[in-house]
């Protein structure tokens, strides 16, 4: 199929990016900084068949996703941190009926009503859970409009394949800012993965049930167990990241989504002055990428890392946890919409 | 001698884990047998509430799914949307529909979602111990108003069908109780309208039931049925609202 | 002229069917079943009309009735 280039904000490509790999539902709520990508849902959805809810508020936008999974659907919601914090119950609801769904955050200013402005700073709430019990969501964190419309394909088939809910963490300022996109994939026309669980009318089968309250005695734990083993084979088989510069790096960034676009200038600035200088970018946050940093730690056993994230260091922990004490890491952070800039790094670098 | 009354197929039959003289077993019965009269077993899917009827979905015979407390309405919505042809039920107890869940309840009803909505109010939070519900009677004593409900500290009874009522995209709402044999046979009347209008693409119907619920109440299962004739019908009155 | 059956160890011994019989054949029977209850009894007697209530006021679907 022929595709043209287009120039389109991150908020759109995203919901592009949704639409063309076959999601059937989304249910959301006004919050700045994605409100664009609801108005694209809400202009694009029906003209194609499929359902468009503006929710009464995020709580119900995720419970809408929950019943749209659980019918059998690629269904999806978006909103921004307070909004997200809402989502929290239903997220764990839909990790522990082993849904599909994909949530989407632009992350801005916290805590609290916090500001409009990008940060980093729900990265705990995206990895340590957010809502209750011993589970994990799938999250991917793109770095650029192209990334952000790929990765809804990858969200998608990884939701369905595995069972479990996965979190697009971007921010404000990807979700703004426009650049060109390429390469759009072809029209969905059918899921890969079949859904024999779903709640479809009980013709033909025994009935289902969508649930995730296990009362009888070893009941939980033995389905807590089984979450485990899934979320043990998605550890080994889904860490994805990208390497630049790392090969033979005395110093090694470590900085994803927008941040990440800045720290590749660093990068590319420093190399040309001959510095040898890295960055390892994760896109999986979770599963996070040890693979890489144990790879690192074996190979550049004098490199000095240094994480830089708009937070005060939640990435830093899984980044200390993965190269388990064999390389020294620092932090340099901003957060409350605070952007670190080049200069700033290239100061804490030196 | 023929048989003329058994277990519809609807309802699996498994020995229920209510309380004696509860209501929630006659509702699920009713339920069955309307799914099965109207033959819609095989396209109904109910959502079941957080309360008693938890574990609703082992007691019935067709697709269900649990939801989060007060989510209900949200959850059908969904469902019914992307499976319209699907016939999709909520059942919920006063807590769930209307103190949690009153947001989810009132824009489903507001969007005129055509679902069918049944409403279990039993004046009281079985399962976490007898706690006051939104529809508690004042002066009624319970775990959270050993005193009895009071108006000024705890507002009044709430009566969610009538305000549910004023809202145009609502079809069809009455109140019924399970206090005798008659009262029963009216409840069922309205569940099988309420669902009747879902298949026939009528829109947003509920019935709510006055329930008993012996053991929060202190009451034998019969006083129990004699208090919601005597007492709680006067405070939530009997009949089609809109 | 009618019978019930009364699933003996579904009945959880509320009575309803008792106070709702008019014709006053259901009895609470001696023996406990299973789940440590005396469930309620009914004997074949003709002047059971086979009217149902029993079986609709029961919660636990325990009755059914043959005319």
């Amino acid at each position: 199929m022929k595709t043209t280039k287009i120039l389109i904000s991150g908020n759109e490509a995203i919901a592009k990016g949704a639409i063309d790999a076959g999601c059937f539902f989304y249910a959301g709520y006004p919050i700045t900084p994605q409100n664009e990508l609801i108005a694209y849902m809400a202009t694009h959805m029906p003209a194609l068949g499929r359902v468009f809810i503006q929710a009464e508020s995020e709580l119900a936008a995720i419970n809408m996703v929950y019943g749209a999974s659980a019918a059998g659907v690629r269904a999806m919601t978006s909103s921004s941190s307070p909004g997200v914090s809402l989502k929290q119950e239903g997220i764990s609801y839909i990790a522990g009926a082993e849904l599909p769904a994909v949530i989407v955050n632009m992350v801005r200013g916290g805590p609290g009503l916090g500001n409009i402005a990008p940060a980093q700073s729900d990265y705990f709430q995206s990895t340590r859970g957010g809502g209750h019990g011993d589970y994990h969501c799938l999250v991917l964190a793109p770095y650029s409009v192209q990334e952000a419309y790929e990765l809804m394909f990858t969200s998608f088939d990884l939701t369905d394949k595995y069972r479990i809910p996965a979190i697009i963490l971007g921010d404000g300022m990807l979700g703004q800012m426009m650049e060109p996109l390429e390469g759009q994939r072809s029209k969905f026309k059918s899921q890969r993965y079949e859904k024999p669980w779903a709640l479809t009318g009980c013709a033909g089968r025994k009935p289902n049930i969508a649930k995730s309250f296990y009362l009888a005695e070893g009941d939980l734990e033995k389905f807590n167990l089984l979450l485990q083993k899934k979320y043990k084979l998605i550890r080994a088989k889904e860490q994805r990241w990208e390497e630049f510069f790392v090969q033979d790096a005395k110093i090694i960034l470590v900085a994803y989504g927008s941040m990440a676009r800045i720290a590749k200038s660093v990068v590319t600035g420093l190399r040309a002055k001959g510095k040898k200088i890295g960055l390892i970018r994760p896109i999986s946050l979770w599963p996070f990428p040890e693979k890489i940093f144990q790879q690192t730690a074996l190979k550049n056993k004098k490199a000095k890392v240094l994480v830089v994230e708009m937070s005060y260091g939640q990435m830093l922990e899984d980044v200390k946890l993965a190269l388990n004490c064999k390389l020294p890491v620092e932090f340099f952070g901003r957060s409350g919409g605070g952007i670190p800039t080049e200069e700033e790094i290239i100061k804490q670098i030196k | 001698m023929e048989k003329i009354y058994q277990r519809p197929e609807s309802l699996t039959g498994i020995s229920t884990h209510y309380c004696p003289g509860c209501g929630h077993g006659t509702v699920h019965r009713i339920i069955a047998e309307v799914v099965d009269e109207l033959g819609i077993r095989e396209k109904t899917i109910g959502i079941a509430p957080v309360g008693c009827a938890v574990v609703a979905y082992d007691y019935w015979n067709f697709d269900c799914s649990e939801a989060a407390h007060g989510r209900a309405t949200a959850v059908a919505t969904a469902i019914k949307r992307v499976r319209p042809e699907n016939i999709v039920f909520t059942y919920q107890g006063d807590g769930d529909l209307a103190a949690i869940g009153t947001n989810e309840t009132i824009h489903a009803a507001n969007r005129g979602e055509n679902i069918t909505v049944i409403f279990i109010n039993n004046a009281i939070y079985g399962m976490t111990g007898g706690q006051m519900a939104p529809t508690t009677l004042l002066g009624q004593k319970t775990a959270t108003t050993p005193e009895g409900r009071d108006s000024t500290v705890q507002g009044y009874p709430l009566k969610i069908s009538e305000m549910l009522a004023l809202l145009p995209a609502v079809k069809y709402i009455e109140r019924t109780s399970l206090a005798s044999v008659p009262e029963i046979n009216k409840t069922k009347n309205a569940i099988r309208a309420a669902f009747k209008n879902q298949v026939d693409k009528v829109g947003f119907s509920l019935v709510e039931i006055l329930s008993p619920c012996p053991t929060y109440w202190g009451m034998t299962p019969e006083k129990s049925l004699e208090w919601i004739r005597d007492v709680l019908s006067k405070e939530f009155p009997l009949g089609k609202i809109k | 002229m009618g019978k019930i059956t009364i699933d003996r160890e579904k009945c959880k011994g509320c009575l309803l069917c008792v106070s709702v019989c008019p014709k006053k054949l259901i009895v609470v029977d001696k023996k406990l079943n299973k789940k440590g209850i005396k469930p309620v009894r009914f004997e074949e007697n003709p002047e059971c009309l086979g009217c149902m209530m029993c079986a609709i006021i029961c919660p636990d679907c325990c009755i059914e009735v043959y005319k």
